[in-house]
């Protein structure tokens, strides 16, 4: 039993210009099955919602699908051996796992304050990927009481 | 500024003292300052504030109580920035051991060792815990790999491991979709999510965003039913289920996985309370509260997943916000109402909190369906209030508020509240 949603455009020509995409709208826990009318990159009508965000998520959904992405990276010299950072505003769907690879290898030095860009402009996007917790380097850190080194990193 | 302030000194008692500094602990205590406590404690076994927020990276938060989508770990530190700039005590890496009649609480910690103080109100903010293989009793060996979700989400986020190379998950709760996401996103292979239930446990957007995007599948009334191997995982048996849940072992297949996460509930980390001897509730498999979150111990109040486990770390924050209000009230001996009302499940609701609340009192509601209405959907509170929505799922806790403009006029003793099909009710 392999269920799965029809997120994934199915285009069922209506006439030879018109094909009819179904998302599955996530504005709210009703996940409205959206169907939408597009004549290549051109939207012609969104059926299926029963409120303005699942038109608007229609549209947005077929012509480009934004996703927000968190991720961690490594960071020498605090508490923790990752912290968390997310893109400032979501990236298209189909460079999520680019984004991430991207940011695989990076590694960055405590201390970092919440909002710190850590990359700019992450491939090409325009879209910055920033720090979403403060770390202290340890010593100069006061919260923590275990008084421990971090854990050694390999290489 | 650091994060938090090492706590030096521990007074010998407080107005108003928390356990767990979480997003309804953190809540609880600026609710406690807000309404005139001075002497709060914030206690936490951890070594820092946050609790599991700091590990949930993904964003989602913060949409009711910042106005604006943020992670986890920034929810916290909002929070903790406010916890600071009141001057609330914070102690951390401290384990609260028991707490007793009259608010005497024992904690242990190595700033402070063991060591008891007086707390005129107490507020239980620990959460809840993850069930686990025992819960459910998944038949076969015992080898490494097999872990929460939770913990898994934990070693991956801040400790810095992946738990294994390929992974299937059991259970299609939020925290098991966003896992799956992870660790697909940090290239461990995920060979699908199974749920036993016809439908996904967790919301909608987490099945689209964590599994649909990444193609990784999810299998509907399929369950795990054998683990094999003997140092660490090898592979699992799966089967599909039929209407009674039962495995249909003649159509199982073996699955070959070194992990299996485990995302399949959560229950209230409540012993403290239960330890006290407070009445709970069988559903919630929290305390029973009252309309100001007092638990039927006075002076112990409890809010968020300790009581209930919610899906919003919002409604959390929310909840306990009211709790350390009413701590206070009762540490600082303002007049508190009189309950002589009882809310109780009606038709297709499974639990409701609060369980008592008073007349003159405004109230938010908080309660899950049953089953899933796909439409218009009328929610009642006995005959005094309605409220028609367009669809109730259990996955997403349902909340009313309800005014004493409400209750006037109105004499009874009990308010039952029902979510039932728009068009079956009869005006």
């Amino acid at each position: 039993v392999n269920h799965r949603h029809d997120r994934q455009p199915q285009p069922q020509a209506i006439d030879e210009d018109v094909a009819t995409h179904v998302y599955l709208c996530t504005g709210c826990p009703l996940g409205c099955r959206l169907e939408v009318d597009a004549v290549d990159d051109e939207v012609v009508e969104v059926r299926g919602f029963n409120c303005r965000k699942g038109d608007r998520y229609g549209r947005q959904e077929h012509l480009d699908p934004r996703r927000p992405l968190s991720t961690t990276i490594w960071i020498e010299g605090a508490a923790i051996r990752r912290v968390p950072v997310r893109t400032a505003e979501p990236v298209p769907r189909d460079q999520l796992v680019a984004v991430v690879e991207a940011l695989r290898g990076l590694r960055i030095a405590a201390p970092v304050k919440r909002g710190e860009v850590v990359v700019a402009d992450v491939l090409g996007t325009g879209i910055d990927v920033i720090v979403t917790r403060e770390l202290p380097a340890v010593g100069q850190r006061d919260h923590l009481t275990t008084g421990q080194d971090p854990p050694a990193s390999e290489a | 500024m650091p994060i938090t302030g090492q706590l030096r000194h521990l007074e010998a008692d407080y107005d108003v003292a928390i356990v767990g500094a979480g997003p309804a602990g953190m809540a609880a205590a600026l609710g406690a300052r807000a309404r005139g406590a001075e002497r709060i404690l914030l206690v936490d076994r951890d070594a820092e504030p946050g609790g599991i927020l700091l590990q949930c990276i993904h964003s989602g938060f913060g949409l009711h109580a910042f106005d604006e989508e943020i992670t986890g770990p920034e929810y916290a530190q909002r929070y903790l920035e406010q916890v600071l700039e009141h001057d609330i005590d914070v102690l951390t890496d401290a384990y609260v051991m028991d707490v007793g009649p009259g608010g005497r609480m024992k904690l242990m910690s190595p700033t402070v060792g063991v060591t008891g103080l007086d707390a005129r109100s107490v507020v239980l903010a620990m959460g809840a815990r993850e069930r686990t293989r025992g819960a459910i009793r998944i038949p076969g060996d015992r080898p490494s790999g097999v872990m929460t979700a939770g913990l898994a989400q934990r070693m991956v986020n801040l400790d810095g491991y992946l738990p294994g190379r390929r992974a299937a998950i059991l259970g299609s709760g939020d925290i098991g979709l966003i896992m799956a996401r992870r660790l697909r996103l940090e290239g461990v292979e995920v060979v699908g999510v199974f749920e036993l239930l016809p439908h996904p446990s967790g919301l909608m957007r987490n099945v689209v965003q964590c599994l649909d995007d990444l193609d990784i599948p999810l299998h509907l009334s399929t369950t795990v039913v054998g683990i094999h191997g003997r140092d660490r995982l090898e592979r699992v048996t799966v089967a599909p289920v039929d209407d009674g849940r039962e495995p249909i072992l003649e159509r199982s297949w073996d699955v070959d996985v070194d992990t299996l996460l485990l995302s399949i509930g959560l229950i209230p980390d409540a012993e403290l309370a239960r330890e006290l001897g407070a009445l709970f509730d069988p559903v919630t498999g929290g305390p029973v509260v009252s309309g100001t979150m007092e638990t039927t111990i006075p002076g112990v109040f409890a809010a968020g997943n300790v009581v209930h486990v919610n899906d919003l770390a919002d409604w959390v924050s929310r909840e306990a916000r009211v709790a350390g209000e009413w701590a206070a009230a009762l540490a600082t001996g303002a007049r508190r109402p009189d309950e002589d009302v009882r809310l109780v499940p009606g038709d297709n609701v499974a639990y409701v909190v609060p369980h008592t609340i008073s007349r003159d009192g405004t109230y938010t509601v908080s309660f899950r369906v049953k089953r899933p209405i796909h439409g218009p959907t009328m929610l009642r509170i006995g005959e005094v209030h309605r409220r028609k929505v367009r669809a109730v799922v259990p996955a997403e806790m349902v909340t009313l508020q309800l005014a004493p403009r409400m209750l006037e006029g109105w004499s009874g003793a009990v308010l039952r509240i029902d979510a039932v099909p728009a068009e079956a009710v009869v005006r």
